[in-house]
Order: C-alpha cells, then sequence, then structure tokens
C-alpha cells in the first residue's frame, strides 16, 4: 500500500462524517433560509429574501442576546481572572494540579443539571428567603436577567479560567523580578507586566465564552422563564413549535454571520495588543 | 486572594452540593428537606421511563464514542502527512465542528436529515422488492450517534494530534530500520505513545454525549435520552426523583473525568506531548 493510499483510507471516515454531518446540513440551512415556508410547516422551495426581512419580528432575541452575551463574558472574565492569577502565581503548586481539575470538572459534567441547581438557589425558598430574613426585602431573582447572568457566570467560568491560566503560568517569573529590582510596586508590575503578557488568554478566554454564549439556550429556557430569551430559544420555538424551517434557517444564518463578523473583528482587533493568540482549548 | 478563591469554589460547588443534599430529602416537597431518604433513588431506579432513557443515553454514548475515537484516531494519525490545501480544509471542517453552537448543528441535522430521509424513503419503497415492507429512514439512535460523534470525533483528533505532534518520531524511524511493518510499528511503537490521548478521548466524547442536551434534543426523533427526559421533567417541576437521577448523571461523569484528567496528565509527563 503506498503511503498516498494509506493516508486517503485513513481520513477518508473523518472526511465522509463531516461532509455528511457538517457541510450538507449547514448548506441545507443555507438554502432553506431563501425558501419559503410550506403550508403544513417545513420547507418549499423558492429564492427570496422574506425571511431575512423579516428577522426584526425576533429582534428581542438578537437584542438579548446582544446585550447579555458581551455582559456575560465580561463577568466571567472579572470573577475568572483573580481566580486564575491565584492557580497560577500565589497558590502551592503542589496543590495546583488537583484545584485546577477541580475548576474544570464542572465545565464538563452535565450543564443541564448544573443549572436547574440555581431553580432552588434562586427560587422562593432560596436566596430571596435570606435575603428577607435579614430584613431586606424580598426581592425577586428567578426569571429575571441577573438569574440568566449568574447561570451563564457559573456555566462558563472554567471556560474562562484555563486559558488565563496557562498563559499567566507561562509567564516568565524574571521579568516580574527585573520590574522589582528597578523600583516597580507590586501594582505597577501587576499593570505594566503580567497583565498585558496574559492577554492572549484573556482574548482565548473571552473568544471562547462569547461564541458558546451566541448560541445559548438552555440556562435562559431554564432560568429565564420565558422572559429572558436568547437567539437560541428563538430556534428552538421555530423548528419545534411553530415549525417554520425557513425562516428558522434564517435567523441560524443571521446568528452564525454575527458571530463571524464579531469574533473575526475581535481577533483582528485582539492581535494588535495581545501579540498572537493562545489556541488552548479545555482539556 | 485564598478567600476569593474559596469563594469561588463554593460558587462552583454549592449548587452540585445542594441537587445532591436534596436527593436525599425525605419529604416529597421539592423545596423543604424533611429527613434523610434514598427512597427517591429507589424511584428513579424503579421508573421504566428513566430506565429507558438511561440506555438510550448509555447506547448512543458508548456507539458514538466508539466510532469518534476510531475514525478521530485515524484521522490523526492521517494528518501527520497531510500538508497544502486538503490539510487547511479539513483542519477548518474540525474548527468548524468545535465552533458552532450545538443549537446551529441541531437545528441543521434536524432538516438536512429529514429532508434527506423525505426524499430517500420513496426511493427505497420502489427499489425493495415487491411483498417486502421497505425499511423507512428516520430519525432515531442513528442520528443521535452521528450527530454526537461528529463532535466527539473533532475532539479526538484535536487530543490524539497533539499527542502524535509530541511523540518521539526516532523511535518509529528505529523501528522501520529494524525491518518491522508500517503496522508492527503502529502496533508496538506508536499505540503505546499515544494510547492515554486515545483512551481521554474516548472518555471525554463518552461524557460529551452522554450529558448533551441540546443536539439531542433535535435529533432524537421519538427517542428520549436522560437530558431530554430531565429537561422535560424539569418544566413541570422539580422533583426529588430528578435530584435523585441528576445525582447520580453528576457522579457518573466526575468518576468518568477524574479518570480521564489522570490518564491525559500521566500522559503528559511522562511523553511531553501536551494535548492542550
Amino acid at each position: 500500500m503506498t503511503p498516498r493510499l494509506r493516508t486517503t483510507l485513513l481520513l477518508a471516515p473523518a472526511a465522509i462524517w463531516l461532509l455528511a454531518m457538517l457541510v450538507l446540513p449547514l448548506v441545507v440551512v443555507l438554502v432553506f433560509s431563501f425558501g419559503e415556508r410550506a403550508a403544513a410547516g417545513g420547507y418549499s422551495a423558492a429564492v427570496t429574501l422574506e425571511n431575512f426581512a423579516n428577522l426584526g419580528a425576533r429582534w428581542t432575541a438578537f437584542q438579548n442576546t446582544l446585550v447579555l452575551a458581551p455582559v456575560g463574558t465580561a463577568l466571567c472574565l472579572l470573577i475568572a481572572y483573580p481566580l486564575a492569577y491565584y492557580l497560577a502565581v500565589r497558590c502551592d503548586p503542589k496543590w495546583r494540579t488537583l484545584l485546577l481539575i477541580l475548576v474544570i470538572v464542572p465545565f464538563w459534567t452535565s450543564i443541564l443539571i448544573r443549572s436547574y441547581a440555581w431553580i432552588y438557589l434562586l427560587g422562593g425558598q432560596g436566596i430571596p428567603k435570606l435575603v428577607s430574613l435579614l430584613g431586606l426585602g424580598s426581592p425577586r431573582l428567578i426569571n429575571t436577567p441577573f438569574a440568566v447572568l449568574t447561570g451563564i457566570v457559573y456555566g462558563y467560568l472554567p471556560l474562562m479560567v484555563f486559558p488565563i491560566f496557562v498563559s499567566l503560568e507561562r509567564l516568565d517569573k524574571r521579568l516580574l523580578e527585573a520590574s522589582a529590582d528597578l523600583g516597580s510596586p507590586p501594582w505597577r508590575s501587576f499593570l505594566q507586566v503580567t497583565l498585558p503578557l496574559s492577554m492572549p488568554g484573556v482574548a482565548t478566554g473571552c473568544m471562547l465564552v462569547f461564541i458558546l454564549l451566541m448560541g445559548e439556550f438552555l440556562i435562559p429556557a431554564i432560568l429565564g422563564g420565558g422572559k429572558v430569551f436568547f437567539v437560541g430559544n428563538a430556534l428552538v420555538d421555530l423548528f419545534l413549535q411553530s415549525r417554520n424551517w425557513p425562516f428558522g434557517a434564517a435567523v441560524a444564518v443571521a446568528l452564525v454571520l454575527i458571530m463571524l463578523v464579531t469574533v473575526t473583528l475581535y481577533m483582528r482587533f485582539t492581535r494588535r495588543w495581545a501579540g498572537g493568540r493562545d489556541d488552548v482549548s479545555l482539556m | 486572594m485564598r478567600i476569593y478563591a474559596l469563594a469561588v469554589y463554593l460558587f462552583l460547588y454549592i449548587p452540585i452540593a445542594v441537587i445532591a443534599v436534596f436527593s436525599f430529602n425525605a419529604g416529597r416537597y421539592a423545596a423543604q428537606l424533611q429527613g434523610f431518604s434514598t427512597q427517591w433513588y429507589g424511584k428513579a431506579l424503579a421508573n421504566p421511563f428513566v430506565m429507558e432513557a438511561l440506555q438510550t443515553s448509555v447506547t448512543v454514548a458508548l456507539a458514538a464514542a466508539t466510532l469518534a475515537t476510531l475514525a478521530g484516531t485515524m484521522a490523526a494519525l492521517a494528518l501527520q502527512g497531510v500538508t497544502g490545501r486538503p490539510r487547511v480544509i479539513f483542519d477548518a471542517l474540525l474548527y468548524i465542528a468545535v465552533m458552532v453552537p450545538g443549537i446551529v448543528i441541531g437545528i441543521s441535522t434536524l432538516i438536512a436529515l429529514v429532508t434527506v430521509f423525505d426524499w430517500l424513503n420513496p426511493l427505497l419503497a420502489a427499489l425493495w422488492p415487491a411483498g417486502w415492507s421497505a425499511p423507512q429512514l428516520h430519525l432515531g439512535i442513528g442520528s443521535l450517534i452521528a450527530a454526537h460523534g461528529l463532535f466527539a470525533m473533532a475532539l479526538v483528533v484535536i487530543i490524539v494530534r497533539a499527542r502524535v505532534a509530541g511523540m518521539d518520531r526516532s523511535l518509529i524511524e528505529a523501528s522501520a530500520d529494524l525491518g518491522a511493518t508500517p503496522w508492527g510499528t503502529f502496533r508496538q511503537v506508536t499505540l503505546p505513545q499515544i494510547f492515554p490521548a486515545i483512551l481521554a478521548g474516548f472518555l471525554l466524547s463518552f461524557t460529551f454525549s452522554f450529558d448533551d442536551f441540546i443536539v439531542a434534543f433535535f435529533v432524537a426523533g421519538s427517542e428520549t435520552t436522560l437530558p431530554i427526559y430531565v429537561f422535560s421533567s424539569i418544566r413541570r417541576g422539580v422533583t426529588p426523583e430528578i435530584n435523585a437521577i441528576g445525582t447520580m448523571v453528576l457522579a457518573v461523569s466526575l468518576l468518568i473525568l477524574v479518570v480521564a484528567q489522570s490518564i491525559l496528565q500521566r500522559g503528559q509527563r511522562k511523553g511531553g506531548g501536551s494535548a492542550a
């Protein structure tokens, strides 16, 4: 067997799988988005831009996604950075691996089950009850944007911690010593050395979290109670309830386009001050 | 700093603990603790719908992880020798498979498969010998395996490829110089070196498929996986039985993950090839 034939045969199953289950479905969505809704739901062939012209009908979903995804990403970053810093710089190296695994593990366990736990914590018998016992009134938390943001931070924090940790761990500690020797107080060393050098990790983490948030469905479905919904929730409604496939396909295409544009802009923007991107994935 | 880290860990683990605590609740009201009991575990395990969903989930996860590991490992090995445009296209597709949101993968797979099946089924019926009933293609276990396997395969390629790149090439050359066949070299030199990555890839694939809700929600047809069962139950209200199921699912995933992580970590210490 020639090496070339061997390579082809080895790649064939993966290539067929990618073509049948990734390329074909994405092409079908693109084609459907220009089609018309059949009388009984589903698709009827046509070439029209009407579905895209109607996108405004789902404007609230796009608006929520475009506001809550960046806010959620920023919150994740604010909470994750100090933790990643602690793990990479401050904590006892003996415990580092264990503590890191403890951050990663929740990400790989069912987000569905972890999210619904917040129904307890944010529901009437949970945090609101504690707050009212303290005599601070009884705030309504579940089914609010706050609940959805809590779920988002809870769900995606590990994905933000990991890349930041990697870039902080790689940081050459001698640079910090040099900075201290030259008379910088610690906070200035942090701002001028540590923070800029950890930017690749920050950029990677933000991008990963942002991309996943753009397609979020479960957290708003469970903690938003139908009041706070993302594009993902609109898609479920369009495909499984109202069976308006062409319009749903147009919403999906618009979502992917928005993602592509933001990610491209973001990468172009960050490359300038991050100097290359850390390609790290979780695990 | 340490207190801050502790607070974040509490934030990450309290919700999990809450579910576990409430699953041992004696009372039937989900929101009030009324003593210790394991009755909900018994009830969950005796519920035929739960057991059927569990069986579907395990079947799909095992099949998807096995196929993905085979195809992914083969591709990761072959990609070493691929350069130029095919390599760029392949990498781009793997990247897309991992990055496109699950919900978009779910809906596109749904409409693509339904369309293809609507087109193929009459054809099959026409081609089938008269008197025999032609098979009807429909969404179900097969589409679940194919859809879960796609993401899992991309994951396996990424993990195994990192390991292959960190492999000691001189051993392979030595083996060939000493007259081993390519298959012999693969079995005796390459495979032992990349095996930890393959195993970790398999375990992660299994966990992904077992936990996935969003893709399954669209392509499951009339089948119910465990996450789909849990989701539709939560819609009707949280019960202690669901907490018991949730606790068991979390426990199983945690176990698998700890095993996968320790395999990856050990592999890294020995071989130095970092699997991300």
